[in-house]
Order: C-alpha cells, then sequence, then structure tokens
C-alpha cells in the first residue's frame, strides 16, 4: 500500500513537539497508563465551552526528547453519546480549534475484553494516522485463562502492539521505544464499507476532501460518522461543516430512511466481522477457566436483591460517617487557624479600613473557600476507590429503577447522595453521568438535599421551638427527620418536573458496562482527590472570595459612629438596610427584618444565619452551646410586642431553609460546571421562589389554624 | 428457526442467540457498537434487585439494559 507522504489536515512542523492522544474504552486503565507516562508533568483544565476535562502531559522519548500526550475522554464509539465521546471524537478528527489535531494515536485496549475493544481501534485505524496498540492487563487477562498472541496481532494490523501492564509500570519502555520512532508505519489494515453504503460515502468524503479541507483518510473516517450519526452529541467549540457537505448528508438519510435501511447493523456488523477474524487468529482461550470468577462471586452478593441493599447501606454509611467525622477536625483546624490569622494581623496592622478588608473580608473569604476542601478530599477519595474498584456502576445498577421513576439513571444515585453532606462535591460528582439533560437536572436538584451547612440552622430554631430547658431527643429527631424528607421529596419531585418539561429528552438509556472488580492504584485515587481539590480552588475559589468579600462589605458599611456596638453596626449597615428593604416580601412568612438581614448573610454560607442571629439580637456567641442565643430569640419581639420566634416562625424558617438555595459555594460550582450564568441565576430562581412560596403557604395556614 | 423470545422474557441464567431487532425505533446504535448484533450469543445473568434493569453478558464482558430495550430484542434461546 502506498503510504501518503504527507498525513493529516494541518502540517506538522519540525519545531513542535509530537503531539500524541491517548484513547480508550473507559475501564480500560487508560489512566493509570497516562500517569505512568507523564508523571507529574500534567495539566488538567477544560475544554472551553464544554465541561470535559482536558488532561494534557508530558512524557519524554527514550532519547529523552519531549512529547506531548493528550488523555482523551474514555469512548466506547466515535459516534458520540456523551459531551466526552464527543470531544474524543472532536479532537481526533481535528475538529476543535483550541486543541491540535494529534499526530500519533495510542489506542489502550483492555487485554481481557479485546473484541469489544477493537471496535473504537477499528473506527481510529480509519483515521489513517499512526497508531501504536496497547494491550493492558496482559496479567489480568492470562490469569483469566485469556493468552493473545500480540506477535501474530502485529502482523496483522501492520502497526506496533505492545503488551503492557500499566498498573505495574510493566511495558513502558517497549512503549517508549515505539513512540520514540520517527517512521511509524500505518497500518496495513483495510475493510470494505458494505455495498449499500459506499456510494454514499465516497460522494461524502469527496466533499469533505473538496469543500471542508479534510485529508483523504480524515474525510473517510468522518463520512463513515455522519452517515451513522444517530442523534449524535455534538458540543460546543467545533467547527460546523460546509453546506455542500451538509446537503450530501441530508440526501442520504433521507434515501435510507425512506427505504428503511437498517444502516447501523450492516456498518458495526461489518466492523465486528473484521474485529471477530483478527480475535479468532490472536486470542486464545484456554479452557482451564471453570466455575465463576472472583468478580462473579462477588456480584452475586452485591447485586443480590437482599443483601445488595445491606452492602449498598453499609458502604454508604461507612462514606457519611467518615466525612461528618474524619472532616470535622481538619474543618476546625482551618476555623482556629484563619481566627488565629486574623488576629494577628489585627494585632500587627493599626485598626482601620484596610486592616478591616483584610481580616473580615479577605482572611474570612480564604477561610470560607478552604472549609469546604477536607469533604471534598474525603468524598472524592471514596468516590474514586468506588469508581477504580468498580463498585460505582453496581450502585448505579442497583439504584437505576428508583431513579427511573423520576426520569433519571442510576448514575445520578451517588451525586445525589453526596449532596447530603455538601451539594459542592455532590455538583462535582455528576461528571460521570454522561447524558448532557439528566446531568444537568441533577445539577439543578442537588441543592434541595439538606447539606451539613443546613445543619445548625435546624438546630437553633429546633431549639427555640420547642420551650423548656432541653428538648426531647427524639422530638429533635423527629423534626430534622422532617427536614431532610421535605428536601429529598423536593429534589425527586423537581427531578421529576424538569425532566418532564425544560429538559425534556429521549427516555435515558442505561446501556452501561459492568466492569471486573479490580484493585485501584492508590497513586490513582490520591491524584483523582488532589485533582477535584485543585479545580474547586481554581474555579470556584475566586468567586466564593469575590462574594465573601462583598458580603462582609454590606454588613460593615457604612460605619456607625465610634463606640457603637456590634448590633448597632449591623443595624445601620447595607445589610441592615437591605433587611428592612426586604421586609414587605418577606412579611407575609412572618419574618421581620432582623431575620432578613440573616437570610441575606446567610448568602455566605447557611451557617452563618446563626452567627447573624447572634449579633443582631446581642447575644454572647458561645460557639457550639447556643443557649444564650436560643433565650435571646425568644425574648425577641416586633416592634408591637409580639414576639418574634414563634414556634410558627421557627418552623417556617426552617421550611424556607429547606428549599431556599442561599449557598454561593455551590451557586460559583453549578456556575463553573455548567458554564454558563444561566443555570446557577434558574437554580436561585426557583428555590427561592419554592422556599418563598412553601413558607408563605405554611406560614399563613398556620396562622389561619391558631398556632 | 426455533421459536423467537423477547430478551426480557428470558429466564435468568439462559443463553440465548440474538435474532432480530423490533420496535418503532430499532435498537439504538450504541447497543449495536457495544456487539449485541444479529447472531450474538449472550447469557441473561441477572436482574437488577428491583426487577431492572438487566445485565446479560455478551461477549465476555458484562453489559446492563433497561428492560424497556430488552423488549425490543428478540432472541434464540439456546441450550
Amino acid at each position: 500500500m502506498a503510504l501518503p507522504t504527507h498525513i493529516g489536515s494541518e502540517p506538522t512542523s519540525h519545531s513542535r513537539q509530537p503531539v500524541y492522544a491517548l484513547v480508550g474504552n473507559p475501564n480500560c486503565g487508560k489512566s493509570t497508563l497516562f500517569n505512568a507516562l507523564t508523571g507529574l508533568k500534567q495539566k488538567v483544565g477544560n475544554y472551553p465551552g464544554v465541561t470535559v476535562e482536558k488532561k494534557i502531559g508530558t512524557s519524554y522519548s527514550q532519547h529523552g526528547q519531549p512529547m506531548t500526550i493528550i488523555d482523551l475522554p474514555g469512548a466506547y464509539s466515535l459516534a458520540a453519546r456523551s459531551p466526552d465521546e464527543a470531544v474524543t471524537r472532536d479532537v481526533l478528527l481535528g475538529r476543535r480549534t483550541d486543541t491540535p489535531q494529534p499526530d500519533r494515536i495510542l489506542c489502550v485496549v483492555d487485554a481481557n475484553n479485546l473484541e469489544r475493544n477493537l471496535y473504537l481501534v477499528h473506527q481510529i485505524l480509519d483515521l489513517g494516522r499512526p497508531v501504536i496498540l496497547i494491550l493492558n492487563m496482559m496479567d489480568v487477562a492470562r490469569k483469566a485463562g485469556i493468552d493473545i498472541r500480540s506477535a501474530r496481532l502485529e502482523r496483522e494490523l501492520g502497526i506496533p502492539v505492545i503488551p503492557c501492564e500499566a498498573i505495574k509500570g510493566k511495558g513502558l519502555v517497549p512503549l517508549r521505544l515505539a513512540m520514540s520512532r520517527p517512521d511509524l508505519p500505518l497500518s496495513k489494515h483495510a475493510w470494505d464499507v458494505p455495498a449499500a453504503i459506499a456510494p454514499a460515502v465516497s460522494e461524502l468524503q469527496a466533499s469533505l476532501t473538496d469543500n471542508d479541507g479534510k485529508s483523504p483518510f480524515t474525510a473517510r473516517a468522518e463520512a463513515l460518522l455522519l452517515l451513522t450519526d444517530q442523534n449524535s452529541v455534538h458540543v460546543a467549540g467545533s467547527a460546523p461543516l460546509k453546506p455542500r457537505t451538509t446537503e450530501i448528508l441530508d440526501h442520504w438519510q433521507k434515501r435510507w430512511a425512506g427505504e428503511g435501511m437498517d444502516w447501523a447493523e450492516a456498518l458495526v456488523s461489518s466492523r465486528y466481522d473484521v474485529i471477530g477474524k483478527l480475535c479468532a487468529d490472536t486470542v486464545i482461550e484456554s479452557p482451564v477457566q471453570n466455575g465463576p470468577s472472583a468478580s462473579d462471586k462477588i456480584d452475586t452478593v452485591v447485586t443480590h436483591p437482599v443483601w445488595g441493599w445491606f452492602v449498598l447501606g453499609s458502604i454508604m454509611t461507612v462514606i457519611f460517617l467518615s466525612i461528618f467525622t474524619f472532616a470535622e477536625y481538619p474543618m476546625n483546624w482551618i476555623d482556629d487557624h484563619t481566627a488565629a490569622l486574623a488576629d494577628w494581623v489585627k494585632g500587627s496592622m493599626s485598626p482601620g479600613d484596610l486592616r478591616d478588608l483584610i481580616t473580615d473580608g479577605a482572611i474570612a473569604g480564604v477561610g470560607g473557600v478552604v472549609i469546604f476542601l477536607p469533604q471534598i478530599l474525603i468524598l472524592f477519595f471514596f468516590i474514586g476507590l468506588l469508581e477504580g474498584t468498580g463498585y460505582m456502576a453496581r450502585a448505579a445498577f442497583i439504584m437505576d429503577r428508583l431513579m427511573s421513576r423520576v426520569g433519571l439513571n442510576g448514575k445520578s444515585f451517588i451525586p445525589m447522595l453526596s449532596s447530603y453532606a455538601c451539594a459542592i462535591p455532590g455538583i462535582m460528582a455528576t461528571r460521570t453521568i454522561e447524558d448532557h439533560k439528566d446531568r444537568l437536572v441533577t445539577i439543578l436538584v442537588a441543592p434541595l438535599m439538606s447539606c451539613s451547612a443546613r445543619l445548625p440552622v435546624y438546630l437553633l430554631m429546633i431549639a427555640a421551638l420547642i420551650p423548656g430547658e432541653s428538648v426531647p431527643v427524639l422530638t429533635k429527631v423527629g423534626i430534622m427527620m422532617m427536614m431532610y424528607f421535605f428536601g429529598t421529596a423536593g429534589a425527586f419531585g423537581f427531578a421529576w418536573l424538569f425532566k418532564r418539561t425544560l429538559l425534556k429528552g429521549e427516555p435515558p438509556l442505561m446501556i452501561m458496562e459492568l466492569p471486573p472488580y479490580r484493585m485501584p492504584g492508590t497513586l490513582d485515587v490520591a491524584r483523582h482527590m488532589v485533582e477535584r481539590a485543585w479545580l474547586f480552588l481554581k474555579r470556584a475559589g475566586t468567586i466564593i472570595l469575590g462574594i465573601s468579600i462583598i458580603l462582609w462589605f454590606l454588613a460593615a458599611y457604612p460605619k456607625a459612629p465610634e463606640g457603637a456596638l456590634p448590633t448597632e453596626q449591623l443595624a445601620q449597615s447595607y445589610a441592615g438596610q437591605a433587611g428592612h428593604f426586604i421586609e414587605p416580601a418577606i412579611k407575609p412568612l412572618g419574618f421581620d427584618w432582623q431575620i432578613g438581614i440573616g437570610l441575606i448573610t446567610s448568602f455566605a454560607a447557611r451557617e452563618v444565619f446563626v452567627s447573624t442571629m447572634s449579633v443582631v439580637f446581642n447575644a454572647e456567641d458561645d460557639g457550639e452551646d447556643t443557649t444564650p442565643l436560643r433565650y435571646a430569640l425568644t425574648s425577641a419581639k416586633w416592634p408591637d410586642g409580639r414576639p418574634l420566634f414563634t414556634p410558627l416562625v421557627c418552623f417556617t424558617l426552617m421550611i424556607f431553609y429547606v428549599f431556599a438555595m442561599q449557598c454561593v459555594a455551590t451557586v460559583a460550582v453549578v456556575r463553573r460546571e455548567t458554564n454558563s450564568w444561566r443555570w446557577p441565576l434558574f437554580q436561585i430562581g426557583y428555590m427561592t421562589g419554592t422556599a418563598w412560596i412553601l413558607s408563605f403557604i405554611v406560614y399563613q395556614a398556620g396562622t389561619a389554624l391558631g398556632f | 428457526m426455533a421459536d423467537l423470545v423477547r430478551l426480557s422474557e428470558l429466564p435468568v441464567g439462559s443463553q440465548a442467540t440474538i435474532r432480530e431487532f423490533v420496535g418503532t425505533n430499532s435498537a439504538p446504535l450504541r447497543l449495536r457498537e457495544m456487539g449485541m448484533l444479529v447472531g450474538t450469543g449472550l447469557t441473561f445473568v441477572r436482574k437488577a434487585p428491583l426487577g431492572d434493569p438487566l445485565e446479560i453478558k455478551v461477549r465476555g464482558y458484562r453489559l446492563t439494559l433497561r428492560k424497556t430495550e430488552a423488549e425490543n430484542i428478540m432472541v434464540e434461546p439456546t441450550e
């Protein structure tokens, strides 16, 4: 076969270091290999316009030459079904302006599952770029009685085939050697496009070469993809096609639809035919393997109709207990140290606006960002573990039926559950949901799950609600459970509503692989954790810090005359004025302007309500002990002498906190994860609107009933 | 040809060969790409604890799909 001397749609300049793309199915060990190849030389970011992670690293050839490696998101096929897969497709086809089209492609396949993994490889070979095939997890395959004659596979495909065990670092030297070769051969693999679709492919290929400026190979691969594009996912940032190409495309798709042609079966099965022949020649399955594998044995328990729930419940309990117990120490530490730092600055600077800005604005704001890290780290440690072992897919499998009641699928379960601890890591965890609309719905409803920041508010209100020295534990727990129930019901209710109206989509599929159980690499889990924490700091940190400073400013200015009490200062500040300003809106809920101040400052974080109330009602802030504040609240009155915090008002206030969107950190994360201000603003609107309406109903009905 | 049944009606633990995709919108492309083609053999491994989705073994790996999808796949049970 005559090899083209020049490949690709853009000139390969010799001054630029070679760009490798790393591609493979999910669960094939691609990330482990990427980490092994690039070590700490990695940059994690986002593809502009989409929330898909962009990972680029640098590796060195055997001769010490630097090579760029783009770790593309895991994909089963180039006919994309998720934003992740769409990015992989677009980068490989050179459609993205923000990423160079890779010069060479590293295809990682799971040796245990060669046949299905080769489907993507087969599509990629069509691109006409040099490909190196990496057979990962050879050790696991051998144990399962699968042996792959890699030399034979290499001969048949005509490209380097390298057996590898990425997790142990085996096979990296031969891989680097292959990557260092200046002259990688192109695959001599040839396959015939099924006769039924061949004319369309050649016509489209010609147009793509002539009108869209694609190289012949890329054009053929793209023609095959375009023709078989079934509601394929399109993402921002990829270049559109020329009108002539679109015309040809429409023509053929209409014609096939008219003829009732099953092009999918024709195309996919012709690929699998080729793959089947390859596998027949190269894969030797020894019959020694008898009886169920270890993975099968685990699954009989883990997905058992009874034990399955027990396992799921136990794992979730462990995760929650860990978050609540282990996160508390570092969170207290951060709290104490930011306070100590602020005190130190206060002591060493002369009083003034600048000092207050640094201590009460900046330091407190940074503390407010960092305080989320322990929870994020712990949650993502567990999520990394769940994903790495393969349990995540089982949890989705078990929960799918329940989640499907509201139109979501099992993959939304972990993010929603995580939101009971904190919506921020929960929302960040939605990246495992492939379907864009499902992911968005999950993000929109996640903050309704009562997070741990609402706890102090609930506790204070329950304490103020029930007269008497000590609150019976059962009553406390009962009311608390009620709030968690309302939040959860709200989340599912709104998910149901959004899936039916705003984000109506195809009935979601649950075509999901259940990967064999594996021991995840410690380094991979640790890296996953640190990456998440870093992404949070980088993406949401600045927004949270900015808004915290604004909120501080609102409470600190204008300055009260010298010697005024903190209560007086707050009352006449912008925040106090805002409290007065919103009073007409919250009066029907039984709240006055002083509570209004609390609602506003809660935007920094919901638990700030408690400390704000301490300042507003001039109660000693004793940290954990809310008794003084509780007394202050019970003696608070409206101007006409009626008590302010009646049991009904306390209850209404709790309802308001269940539903209202009052957390700038969550807003910031939603902004980053959805890439626009539209969704976070919508979220603030619908949640706070619901909170107002429900509080109104509760308060007015309660008043009418004489509570 | 032996009697065809819907994949969703297959008894747990049994094996079968895919014979036909039915229904208004024929099987989604992704199902085929995952290796479920006419003539492919599969084992129905189990149902999820709540009865849906289903877990099948196909081409040496495990795949889940919902009952509504399985209803459109006609299979021929094998011994």
